[in-house]
């Protein structure tokens, strides 16, 4: 399980201008929703945006620390 | 990955216009996620077959390394990946699944 906090300074650091918002779907940390909105996600395909965040997130994600992620990606408005 | 895994997967895609990588079986789905997909690709009412990852390791880390996406399931359309649960029901939502999978099928 990982803290809410780690996910969203990991995936900060990845994507600097990201506006993160972290959500603890069972209180267990390790289900967890989570909504991106950077500009870097500008002209890139859903898979892309996704694999932006996923790679931010690689370690906890291969680990199984995080094992249930819900994940929406947008750019600003 | 080994070039047996690489085979193994490239197999498997080309095998249905749309093949989904899974946890569990069509009837008994043994996680949310890939229920969700099961369940949307159900009302669509368009053929798909799928792999149960539980049932074998080297295909459960292999399609991970093979679309360089980290999670499962993986949904393949025409051998192309197009997303995971959170994409299918984005594109669901907004109708342009219907219109991909119809478009894939009739070609």
């Amino acid at each position: 399980m990982v803290h809410p906090d780690q996910v969203k300074a990991a995936i900060s650091r990845a994507l600097p201008d990201a506006a993160v918002e972290v959500e603890d779907l069972t209180g267990g940390g390790d289900h967890l929703q989570v909504k991106v909105v950077s500009t870097a996600f500008d002209g890139l395909s859903r898979i892309k945006q996704h694999q932006l965040v996923y790679g931010a997130l690689r370690q906890e994600l291969a680990s199984e620390a995080i094992h249930a992620l819900a994940l929406q990606t947008a750019t600003p408005v | 990955m080994e070039t047996s895994t690489r085979e193994r997967i490239e197999a498997l895609i080309a095998s249905s216009p749309i093949f989904v990588f899974m946890k569990g079986s069509k009837l008994m789905p043994q996680c949310g996620f890939s229920n969700n997909v099961v369940q949307i690709l159900h009302s669509l009412g368009v053929p798909f077959e799928t792999f149960d990852v539980l049932s074998d390791m080297e295909i459960r880390q292999g399609i991970k390394d093979y679309s360089e996406w980290p999670t499962i399931p993986q949904v393949y359309v025409k051998g192309e990946f197009m997303g995971g649960s959170d994409i299918l029901i984005e594109m669901y939502n907004s109708g342009e699944l219907r219109e991909t999978l119809e478009v894939a099928l009739a070609s």
